[in-house]
């Protein structure tokens, strides 16, 4: 029997299985609202709902940056469960975020994160925030994401 | 734009009435043109319950607040600057304690600002997080 720590395939398909819960047990990501929409091999897309209380602009209404590094930070770090071959969990090193052009107030923001690259100790995603598609984003993220030391406590909801 | 108004109380009246900032629950400590960043610990910002770790994007969040307002309070500019892009370096574990920060305009330009910007918890010394951050002032 495969089980999610060791088993990539059947990791995915437990992180699919929890996708609801994955944000609710990550008490700042369950504050910003946002959640995970779809899980593919290193690849994971999330939704950022537009929420009042996030607005970092209070004269153009637009959702704060912050949100949007959040998103991203903590998508990259779903996309490394998403492939690493043995679960570990993973800690951000950096995070750089470019902004290419402004949200618009009252709309949801739609990301991806994409694990691009593995070594021994050392995670390396990219990531986009749009309203649409990547064609036209809002923001890109690079980061680089340590890969720490075996855990085992693997629980259902647990954030890969 | 009134002159009697000093720039820290404009900037204070200006976080005043930021969403993200009350959801943060962080102010700011302002003395002239230098200031501290200040976020209180709270249960909503941890990011890893196992480790009870700050989550990242809280400190991003909190760091580039803290490069914006020190930017405001050293520029003359009537509106907020607008942010380019961030690096934000994770240093150390951000602790379940309360986290401050500060920031040092680099260079101030007519269009353009490069502002670093620092966090610590106990110690000064060991900086948990750290940011480098351009912005748009013009």
């Amino acid at each position: 029997m495969s089980d999610p720590i060791n088993d990539l395939d059947a990791r995915i398909a437990f992180m699919r299985a929890n996708m609801e819960n994955m944000m609710k047990v990550t008490p700042w990501a369950n504050e910003m609202g946002f959640k995970v929409t779809r899980i593919e091999k290193g690849h994971v897309w999330g939704v950022q709902p537009f929420d009042e209380k996030l607005i970092g602009d209070p004269e153009t209404r637009v959702i704060h940056g912050g949100v949007i590094t959040t998103l991203l930070d903590n998508l990259c770090g779903s996309s490394c469960g998403a492939a690493l071959k043995e679960f570990r969990f993973v800690a951000t090193l950096d995070l750089r975020i470019d902004y290419m052009r402004p949200a618009e107030s009252g709309r949801d923001i739609l990301a991806e994160a994409e694990c691009y690259h593995i070594t021994k100790s050392v995670a390396f995603c990219r990531a986009w925030a749009y309203h649409e598609t990547r064609d036209k984003v809002i923001a890109t993220a690079q980061g680089a994401f340590a890969i720490n030391q075996p855990r085992t406590n693997l629980k259902p909801g647990s954030q890969l | 734009m009134s002159e009697t108004i000093s720039r820290g109380d404009q900037l204070k009246a200006f976080l005043d009435q930021v969403p993200i900032v009350q959801t943060l629950g962080m102010h700011c400590d302002i003395k002239g043109d230098d200031m501290v960043g200040v976020l209180p610990f709270q249960n909503k910002l941890i990011g890893n319950f196992t480790i009870k770790a700050l989550h990242g994007g809280a400190m991003g969040t909190f760091l580039e607040m803290t490069a914006m307002a020190q930017l405001f309070l050293v520029s003359d500019a009537p509106r907020p600057a607008r942010t380019i892009n961030i690096t934000v370096d994770y240093l150390r574990q951000g602790k379940a304690q309360d986290l401050y920060a500060r920031a040092t305009v680099i260079k101030l330009g007519r269009r353009m600002a490069s502002v670093r910007a620092e966090a610590w918890q106990s110690e000064r010394d060991k900086p948990v997080a750290a940011l480098l951050g351009h912005f748009l002032v013009g």
